[in-house]
Parts: C-alpha cells; structure tokens; sequence
C-alpha cells in the first residue's frame, strides 16, 4: 500500500523526509487532527504540541512548537516554527523551561502586563508540547 | 639605513602578524563553510512556505486579502541595514553602507524615512548622517532563527500599526567567495510569489480559512526572508574575511622575503668589509 510522504521542515533545517507513513496525527489549531492515505488537500495552521507518525506498528514523536501544515497528494508538508525529535528533547530542559515560563507567567499577571503574559504564556506552551511529547513516546 | 638588528626586529614583528592574519584566515574559511550550510538548509522551508502562500493567496482571492498584505499609499519608508559587527572584512560593510545610503538619499527627498541598523560596522557609520530608529549589535554571526525574532517583531508591528508603509531591507548577497553583492529588496508590503499554477487545484480544505492562514502566516514569511538575509550576511562576512586576510598574508609574506634579502646583503657586506679589513691588515704585517 503507497502510504505518506511527510516532511517536516524549520526554518533552520529539514528536520525529517519519511516515506510510507501511514497514519500522522498533528494537533491543529482547532484540534486534534488524523491524516490517513488518500487525504483531501488541506492547509492548517497548528498549535504547539506534538506530531506524531505512524508506520504500521512502528510510531516517532516531534515536538512543534506551532506552524502550519499542508495536504496535497498524498504528500504531507509541515512548515514547524521549531520541532525536535523525541530523542533530541532534554526533559531536564523542558522542566525548566515548564519552571521558568510559570513563573514569568505569575510575575506577569501581578504586573498586569499583557504582553509579558502573552509571551511567558507561550513559553510555557512550548515548554509543555516537549514534556508531552517526550511522554507520549515513552508510552509508545 | 637599518641596522641589522633593526631589520631582525621588523621581520620578527611581521610574521608575528602574518601568524594571525593566517589564523584569522583559516577560522573564516572553517566558519564560510558552515554558513552556507545553514543557507542552504533554511532552503526548503522557504520554497515550502513561498507555494502555501501562493496557494492561500489564490484561494482567498485579491479583495479579500488581510490588511497585512493591502496595499496602501506610501508616505514613510524604513530602511533596514544589515552589517557586521567585526571588522577586517574587506570592503564589505563600505560596500553595503554606500548602497545604503544612496537608497535612502534618494527616497528622503520625496518620503519620510526612518533607519533600522543590524551590526556595530553599519551603526558606526550611519550613526552620523542619519537618527537611528533601531540599532541591533547583539546578532551572532551565526544566526539562528530566534536572534532574528526581535528585529522581525519591530518590523512587523511597526507595519501593522502603520508607522511605516514601506519596509526596504539592504544586505550583501553571498554570489561566490570573491563576491558579495549588494542588494536591496522589500519586506514590506509583502511581495508575493508569483503564481505559476495556471488555474485552481483541487479545492483545498483550509483550516479555519484561507484569509486567517495567510494571516498567521505572512509573519513566518517576513521572519524567513530576513533570517536568510542575515544568513548571507554571515556567509558574506566570513568570505570577505577569509579573502582579506589571504591577502594579509601574502603581503606580510611579500614583506618578509624583501626585508630578509635587505637584512642578508647587509650581513654579507659586513663579513666582506671585515674579511677585507683583516685581509688588508694581515697583508700590511706580511709587507713590513
């Protein structure tokens, strides 16, 4: 069975070209969304969490920390602001990331300043869609 | 004339310097070649993101446009200059500086302009003639994408908020390694890629729809086309470096040989003037 051509590309660097996926789940910025073989062209904007594809039995995990995501043929092209392999996300990192974006966020809401709010609340998005996704590979 | 111990002196204190420009040398062409490979890395998100774009515009059709990409009059330009923040990279930075300015003088007269700076050789020389709306000396000359984001942001709010209409960005092009091309391009208002596609595709599925998509995504776009300018910057700047300082080199090099040829026929003539002396003195004994 011809399966899916993904690729994942950032700005800095091709971060994956997989042929033969047969299954990729992106979380889109309306939720959580499944694309199967045969998929109808579709452009999405995403939101940060995880990407992950399947082949078989066999399944990767990336953080995204946002961007967008193209259908078109058969051919699966995700423009990620950033994205890492599972193996490459240091949890270590993550949590201190996770630690410190809280506590942006807390010293931002007694400060009412929105848009240091904004950014620490973004930050902790993105601190969160690695955790996630380091966990969700683990679980397999 | 020099004394012989003068002329040692001089040949000591060049190769001490033609030792540096040699290193300097070779650590340019190490990080050249590593700054192209981050341009030619940043090359398929940019194809990728030019083609989404082309479609969004064709799906969201010419009237419906965000206000991000409506044309509107132009009554104040900004320029944004990229520059290195070290020197002895040959005439780089006078190169970008001198289109620069002539871009610029040529809009003031007819537009109000404000100057965005990126590197301290640019901030240095421009710091003079015009007021600095931003500087950026804090840049590696390695850029990753996020050391781009502030200067992207000031940009892009800059626009939306309407307190420029037109954003033109100066940098050298990385040609070759012996040439780095200025060139100016715009950021804002948006320049789209050119549709190639002679009539619609399968509709496609947006998600929520096209004008929101192209929205979020004009940004990325802008973020790209700087991140690459500043690529070619640092690919521009090691190449500029790394063929400046061969040049060093081979002067120094150059230097050495004639001070060593001057410093050797003064040996030479002071061992046959003392030979003769003691030739003629033991020749004197010998006649008496």
């Amino acid at each position: 069975m011809a399966g899916l051509t993904l690729t994942v590309v950032s700005p800095e660097r091709e971060v994956l070209r997989e042929d033969g996926v047969t299954l990729i789940l992106a979380p889109s910025v309306d939720g959580q969304l499944g694309i199967l073989p045969r998929h109808a062209p579709l452009i999405t904007q995403l939101a940060p969490g995880t990407l992950e594809l399947r082949r078989g039995a066999d399944s990767q995990h990336f953080s995204i920390t946002g961007g967008f995501l193209e259908v078109m043929n058969d051919t699966v092209t995700v423009l990620a602001d950033a994205s890492e392999s599972a193996s490459e996300i240091s949890r270590e990192r993550a949590e201190a990331a996770r630690e410190a974006a809280l506590r942006d966020l807390d010293a931002a809401r007694r400060t009412h300043d929105d848009v240091m709010t904004t950014q620490a609340r973004l930050a902790l998005l993105r601190a969160l869609a690695r955790l996630r996704t380091v966990e969700r590979s683990q679980r397999g | 004339m020099a004394s012989p111990l003068e002329l040692r002196r001089r040949i000591r204190s060049v190769d001490n310097t033609r030792q540096i420009t040699r290193a300097m040398q070779l650590v340019a062409a190490s990080r050249m070649r590593r700054a192209q490979e981050a341009v030619q890395a940043a090359r398929p998100y940019a194809t990728h993101i030019a083609g989404m774009i082309e479609r969004l515009v064709l799906a969201t059709g010419n009237d419906r446009l965000p206000p991000i990409l409506q044309p509107r009059p132009i009554e104040r330009t900004a320029f944004l200059v990229l520059t290195t923040n070290r020197g002895l990279a040959g005439p780089l930075n006078t190169n970008i500086v001198r289109t620069a300015v002539n871009e610029i003088d040529a809009a003031s007269d007819a537009i109000e302009i404000s100057v965005v700076v990126v590197g301290k050789k640019g901030h240095l020389a421009l710091r003079g003639l015009y007021t600095l709306s931003a500087v950026f000396t804090e840049i590696s000359d390695q850029p990753g994408i996020n050391d781009i984001l502030p200067l992207t942001r000031l940009l892009i709010d800059g626009y939306e908020r309407g307190e420029f209409d037109e954003v033109r960005m100066i940098y050298p092009e990385f040609v070759n390694i012996l040439t780095q091309q200025p060139r100016v391009v715009r950021l804002f208002p948006v320049v789209l890629p050119e549709s190639q596609e002679e009539a619609r595709e399968a509709d496609i599925i947006f998600e929520p729809d096209p004008a929101s998509v192209l929205e979020a995504l004009i940004p990325r776009f802008v973020e790209m086309t700087v991140y690459r300018a500043m690529l070619e910057l640092a690919a521009s700047e090691q190449s500029a470096r790394m063929v400046a300082m061969r040049a060093a080199t081979e002067n120094a090099t150059e230097l050495i040989e004639g001070l060593r040829l001057a410093y050797n026929k003064l040996r030479q003539s002071r061992i046959t003037s003392e030979i003769i002396d003691i030739a003629s003195g033991a020749n004197a004994l010998a006649d008496a």
